[in-house]
């Protein structure tokens, strides 16, 4: 029994370091691809530097773009990880443990990406230190500004507490192998771990403060982003529920991109032994719950406004479902609603594929939907003059591309610096199901 | 033995505290705001918040005498006036005129500059304060200040402001004017930019562009604390003018509280019957040429266009 926990203990640290150690061709491929993603996006912006924002599609009328889109899809799925892994830490789901790692490292990426999108857009980003010194708060923006730096340090605390004890892991089995760099840093970030049990009740108490902290600041995060919209008095932004219909679109695209990243590392990381099927259906659980109260706020935002047609929502109504920009429109419905909701309720062929497709439909779906909130309210006139128009250019999509390509190459690069695995925790667990069942035997 | 257990010297505590102390601070840098000045602009123009308002700018516009110009076959002269008094970046039309349709058929037009708003939402809006109310009622905008984030452009449900999405072209006697909130000219890039009453011909006791320019007189700048209102040839009490003329405001609902008013009709002081459907004619700026229409192609690699 005693070498089987061993073994269990060893192989799991093999699995998940081994990837650390060692990067494949096809690895080095990625990253160089995204590199050259990424210096393109970097012209687009000297490019757009140079013209100003004359550069962007964007004009008097529709003065928002892909900019704002993307900002709020990132600060979007960045509620997979650290909301998610928190609310299943608090309401003490054991079978998270292998997922919030991933969960977490998500939420870190995004907002960092998702909060330099807003600085892209200004007109004036060398003006960008006017807003610590001049700020004020009555601005929405300042609401922003607050919460996600308050989510961006709570996010990378909540990050690094539990890898503490996986650093001193690494601290001590690249110990002689490796650089003596590589040592000092993973040395200096396991902050003289030693896996006593006071250093465990100490670890376990802070994680615990930490997962009930940041549930409030990340619902907080998602709901001000929605204010920076629907403080206006626009047609479609212009509601009470922006707030909660923004967090729970967050959760949705969140579930759906911890899907993605979980079926992805699954495969090239073989970390088949501890991402189950199980963790794929329980989390869909959640996901079908997501969606369907999405929807649900989806028929709301538009049954309440549609009903009593008011004749700038009528205008906005029109443009979204039969006009311009109903193609969209009915993609998200049908791609990010409808499809995704057969695939996760009528469980027909292999799960993990099934689950992966929906998830990746839904991403695609809550981008466009994203497009659907910012740029259609801004087309309607609110005076008697034509609707406005908004095509994207070269360096808009570009800059966008980059920020995609940043996601990944920045998820890449930690992943080679830290497990994915929370394997401490697994460890951990196993052992007290060994436990368990041992003492179901005697 | 027992401090050794808990791992901690003085030394140790000092050290950790001090960098619990820098993270704290780091970490609420982005709060510091709220202890900061949370009103920012009315301090920093130099004008004591405290003093007496002694004016409350406002407009009334004649909707009776306004026929868009297209009686007399040119172009609106409030808005031609504007540009040029101000070498308006081309394509900004700070104070417009619409036509909007009357139930019955036939038009009417309605001259919009900005409604300086007594519950602004651009100047709640603002992040960084580079919006605000000036003593006597205008809004106005610092253009050093401004980061161009374009949440004023977002917020105000008039459409009455403008960006400068590139570098604007103005003539080379723009940058003779000397840069003030109340005289922005030359404009500035990246900033957001609109009608600010001419405030600075107001505060020598001078008409707005518009309103000397308007040739049918439609066009009264008034002060609602002194109860008087004038378009270059008559001066009228101005509360009995509103009242005796049914004065409306745009949007009266929003509660936004416009300082521009407007006597209802369709020009037919000017002789204009409401069915007549000749258009407005297209203003012109004698700058900027194909400079501000400097934009991207439509690929990376093709020139741009022009």
């Amino acid at each position: 029994m005693r070498a089987r926990v061993e073994t269990f203990t060893e192989r799991l640290e093999r699995t998940v370091l081994s990837p650390m150690a060692k990067s494949s061709n096809s690895y080095k491929a990625l990253v160089l691809f995204l590199l050259a993603v990424m210096f393109w996006g970097l012209y687009a912006f000297i490019v757009q530097l140079n013209y100003g924002l004359m550069a962007t599609g964007m004009r008097d009328t529709v003065m928002w773009g892909l900019y704002l889109v993307n900002f709020v899809f990132f600060i979007g799925i960045s509620h997979a990880g650290t909301l998610i892994s928190a609310i299943l830490r608090v309401s003490n789901a054991t079978w998270r443990t292998p997922v919030t790692r991933m969960a977490e490292l998500i939420t870190v990426v995004a907002i960092s990406i998702g909060a330099l999108m807003p600085i892209i857009d200004l007109g004036r980003p060398e003006r960008v230190w006017h807003i610590i010194v001049w700020g004020r708060f009555q601005s929405p923006l300042l609401w922003d500004i607050v919460s996600i730096a308050s989510y961006l340090s709570g996010s990378i605390l909540y990050l690094y507490l539990p890898l503490i004890p996986d650093f001193a892991l690494m601290r001590d089995r690249f110990g002689r192998g490796t650089s003596n760099v590589k040592r000092k840093i993973y040395t200096w970030l396991a902050v003289g771990w030693k896996g006593t049990p006071e250093q465990h009740h100490r670890l376990e108490k802070a994680i615990g403060i930490m997962a009930l902290t940041i549930i409030p600041i990340a619902v907080s995060v998602h709901t001000v982003v929605s204010y920076v919209f629907a403080m206006t008095l626009r047609p479609g932004w212009d509601s009470t529920a922006f707030g909660i219909y923004f967090v729970i679109g967050a959760i949705f695209s969140g579930l759906a991109s911890i899907l993605i990243v979980m079926a992805i590392f699954r495969k090239i990381y073989h970390l088949e032994e501890y991402l189950t099927e199980r963790h794929f259906k329980n989390l869909s659980h959640l996901f079908l719950v997501a969606l369907l109260f999405y929807a649900y706020l989806t028929i709301g935002e538009f049954l309440v406004p549609g009903y009593k047609m008011a004749i700038e929502e009528k205008h906005l109504l029109e443009l979204i479902m039969l006009g311009q920009d109903a193609g969209w429109f009915w993609f998200f419905v049908v791609g990010g609603m409808v499809v995704p909701a057969i695939l996760l309720i009528f469980r027909i062929g292999r799960t993990i594929p099934r689950i992966l497709v929906a998830a990746v439909l839904v991403n695609i779906a809550m981008w466009i939907k994203r497009f659907i909130i910012v740029v259609p309210s801004l087309k309607v006139p609110l005076m008697p003059f034509e609707f406005g128009t908004y095509t994207p250019t070269w360096v808009e999509w570009s800059i966008t591309a980059a920020a995609f390509a940043a996601f990944v190459l920045i998820f890449a690069v930690f992943a080679k610096i830290m497990p994915l695995i929370s394997i401490w925790e697994v460890a951990e667990e196993n052992e007290q199901r060994e436990h368990a069942t041992e003492g179901k035997g005697k | 033995m027992q401090f050794k257990e808990k791992g901690l010297t003085r030394r140790q505590f000092i050290k950790k505290s001090a960098g619990a102390m820098g993270l704290l601070s780091l970490v609420s840098s982005p709060l510091l705001p709220i202890l900061g000045r949370a009103k920012a602009s009315e301090t920093d123009s130099g004008e004591d918040h405290q003093q007496e308002k002694k004016h409350a700018w406002s407009m009334v516009i004649d909707l009776k005498r306004c026929d868009g110009c297209t009686g007399l076959d040119i172009p609106p002269q409030c808005t031609q006036a504007c540009i040029s008094g101000h070498f308006a970046p081309k394509g900004h039309k700070w104070i417009e005129i619409y036509d909007v349709e009357l139930p019955g058929g036939g038009k009417y037009f309605l001259p919009m500059p900005c409604y300086q708003c007594e519950n602004a939402p651009c100047v709640n809006v603002c992040p960084v304060g580079a919006t605000y109310h000036d003593k006597d009622g205008v809004v106005l905008i610092d253009h050093h200040r401004c980061i161009g984030c374009r949440m004023c452009m977002a917020a105000c449900p008039y459409q009455r402001r403008f960006f400068n999405w590139g570098k604007p072209e103005v003539p080379p006697e723009a940058s003779l004017a000397e840069y003030s909130p109340l005289y922005p000219v030359p404009a500035v890039r990246g900033t957001v930019i609109k009608c600010m009453f001419c405030a600075h011909y107001l505060q020598d006791g001078r008409l707005p562009y518009c309103v000397t320019a308007c040739p049918r007189k439609a066009l009264y700048i008034g002060d609602l604390n002194q109860d008087i209102a004038g378009n270059g040839t008559e001066i009228v009490k101005l509360s009995k003018f509103l009242g005796e003329n049914d004065a409306f405001r745009n949007k009266e609902d929003l509660g936004t509280q416009p300082r521009v008013f407007y006597l209802p009709g369709h020009g037919q002081d000017a002789g204009r019957k409401a069915d007549d459907d000749r258009p407005l004619l297209p203003n012109t700026w004698a700058w900027g040429g194909e400079g501000y229409n400097k934009k991207v192609g439509v690929w990376p690699w093709e020139k741009e266009v022009k």
